[in-house]
């Protein structure tokens, strides 16, 4: 299983870093996000995949799961969604402003 | 367990929020954020004297043990920085109330600046990895919005570059995080010391440190620096001035934290490499200060040269080298902010940033002249002025450790800063006066305030070294032994 997950954080971080290396910002921000999904499957990973109850006082028969990662999914997870809005938002704006989504043309404008 | 540790992270957090409210109301916006900075000041001040008398002081919080709960460290070094921070902060929002404009100040630029200060006081002070990540998170969404907000072509071209750039180091840390948790089970600092200490530093936790290394080299333009001269440039004076302060000041502080107190038993691989990058950026800082003549570019390659000369006091690793870098660390943020706030007005008062444009200004401002000056002597590092015994004691310690070629490089490129401030201070100050009183498209009304305050303090700063010098071997003492940090997070209770 680990094995499995690790190929398709590999694929993860192939797909965003290609989208990211590309020309037009929406791709980019694609990229990013799903980048992030790689990183959260990792972390998720890295914890260990176990078949686990939850770490609770009164189940003493189960193997517990280790809780922590997901905890750490969550606050990442959030702080992502608040970013990629964030981007969003902001490369639309600089669409307007600019007049182009293509990051090669949006340089070159420097004294304006 | 000392429930102050938290409120500089608090104050401005709940006084933003409360800020988002009254969002019509700026004249509440200007007291409250000043406030509220003032506060976390004293805070820090009195941190600083608890640390003195008792140690390091710790806060679980909600009660939970570590390496289980959440805790919050304030050694000395984390409660000078929250002090220094909170000078600077107060200094960048007396000079927005004047200059920043109704625009972005309807668009709650105080509660976003406060947010700002939060993630920095916040990095400051946690012990826990993660929660690093989380502090950084909060301190860099509100510094896009600062660096964005207004809106003009450079500044959305720029911050595009900066969001991107940051996110993309954000996966990077978090990918660092995931692989340092399988390794050692923990991430709370003081515990990662000890589970470190105790397996021994293998290549592969060498590797996650090099990678944070990496990480962390792009939040304070430690070689990695490709995105800040543009990013710099372009927000506004007073947020360019915080930014220059603090941001790249936070990343400094994690890299010294993670190398004095998790990954200090390789210093032959990863302070080497500290030390080499240390070099290479101070030497394209100095470059780039000495290539340009536009004063914006010229003191964000300023920026950078402070980086490298901070991180070489690192790369000795001796006491004398670190005792340097607090100085200087101290010494940088004061200062960083002081000349971006003089070149800001400066810009302000000619209406260019050019300096082949501008001349004789020292005829209708002597104070402004003369503090430039100031500001670009004690950038230089020359005695009696705060730069000075940082300069000193790094060079000592870079060649006590054997580091020849970093000392000599530091004091080189040290010259070549000079030079190009004083490259400022010529153009811009000497010469025939073209523009009359009536014809700048500025003024300097209310904004020579902070900038006063600040040249002060970096004078103060240079003569009273005396006077902090107790805090400061405070400060080396709890870096260059872990061991105290340790005893303080798990209160002498055995690891588990």
């Amino acid at each position: 299983m680990e094995t499995l997950m690790s190929l398709l954080v590999g694929l993860f971080f192939t797909i965003g870093t290609y989208l990211i290396l590309t020309k037009s910002l929406l791709r980019i921000i694609l990229g990013t996000s799903i980048i992030s999904h790689g990183v959260h499957l990792l972390i998720l990973t890295m914890g260990g995949l176990k078949t686990g109850g939850p770490p609770l006082l009164g189940l003493q028969d189960l193997p517990f799961t280790d809780a922590l990662p997901q905890a750490l999914i969550l606050t990442a997870i959030v702080i992502n969604f608040a970013t990629t809005a964030l981007f969003l938002v902001l490369s639309y704006r600089a669409y307007k402003v600019l007049g182009t989504d293509d990051t090669d043309q949006m340089r070159g404008n420097h004294d304006e | 367990m000392n429930n102050l540790i938290i409120l500089p992270i608090i104050i401005p957090l709940i006084t933003g929020m409360v800020m988002v409210i009254f969002r019509r109301n700026i004249k509440l916006h200007k007291m409250f954020s000043l406030i509220a900075l003032s506060a976390s000041g004293i805070i820090a001040v009195m941190l600083m004297g608890e640390n003195k008398n008792d140690g390091i002081q710790t806060l679980h919080l909600g009660g939970w043990q570590p390496p289980f709960g959440v805790s919050m460290v304030a050694d000395m070094f984390s409660s000078m920085l929250l002090l220094t921070t909170s000078i600077v902060a107060v200094c960048c929002l007396l000079y927005a109330f004047r200059s920043i404009g109704e625009e972005r100040e309807r668009h709650y630029f105080y509660p976003l600046f406060l947010f700002l200060i939060t993630g920095v006081n916040g990095s400051f002070i946690t012990g826990d990895l993660f929660n690093l990540f989380v502090c950084f998170e909060v301190m860099l969404i509100s510094s896009y919005v600062l660096i964005s907000l207004g809106g003009t072509k450079v500044q959305l071209r720029e911050s595009i570059k900066y969001v991107l750039t940051n996110i993309i180091s954000s996966f990077l840390f978090l990918v660092a995080i995931a692989y340092i948790y399988a390794i050692t089970g923990t991430l709370n600092l003081a515990h990662l010391s000890v589970r470190v200490a105790e397996t021994g530093q293998s290549g592969l936790l060498t590797i996650i440190s090099i990678l944070l290394l990496v990480i962390f080299s792009l939040k304070a333009a430690l070689f990695l620096f490709f995105w800040l001269p543009g990013s710099y440039s372009a927000p506004p004076v007073a947020v360019a001035a915080v930014f220059a302060a603090l941001l790249t000041k936070v990343g400094i502080y994690a890299i010294f934290r993670l190398f004095t107190l998790v990954f200090y038993h390789e210093p032959q691989v990863t302070h080497l490499l500290i030390g080499i990058l240390g070099a290479a950026t101070m030497i394209l800082g100095a470059i780039g200060a000495v290539a340009y003549w536009d004063i914006k570019n010229i003191l964000a390659y300023n920026v950078i040269i402070g980086v490298g000369f901070i991180i070489a006091g690192l790369a000795s690793f001796s006491i004398e080298g670190v005792t340097g870098s607090v100085y200087y660390i101290i010494h940088d943020i004061i200062v960083k902010a002081l000349i971006f706030l003089l070149g800001g007005t400066i810009i302000s008062l000619t209406g260019t940033g050019k300096l082949k444009d501008m001349s004789g200004l020292i005829r209708n401002h002597p104070y402004l002249g003369w503090m430039f000056f100031i500001a670009a002597l004690s950038l230089a590092g020359i005695p009696p002025l705060s730069g000075f015994l940082g300069k000193v004691f790094i060079t000592q310690g870079t060649f006590e450790a054997g580091y020849y070629w970093l000392g000599g490089i530091g004091l080189l490129t040290s010259l070549m800063a000079l030079y190009s401030v004083i490259k400022i201070f010529m153009n811009c100050f000497w010469g025939e006066t073209y523009l009359s009183e009536d014809m700048e498209s500025g003024t300097t009304k209310g904004v020579m305030v902070p900038i006063a305050c600040l040249s002060l303090l970096t004078i103060l700063l240079g003569l009273g070294a005396e006077g902090i010098s107790a805090y400061t071997e405070l400060a080396v003492k709890t870096l260059m032994n872990p061991e105290f940090y340790i005893h303080a997070v798990f209160g002498g209770q055995t690891t588990p």
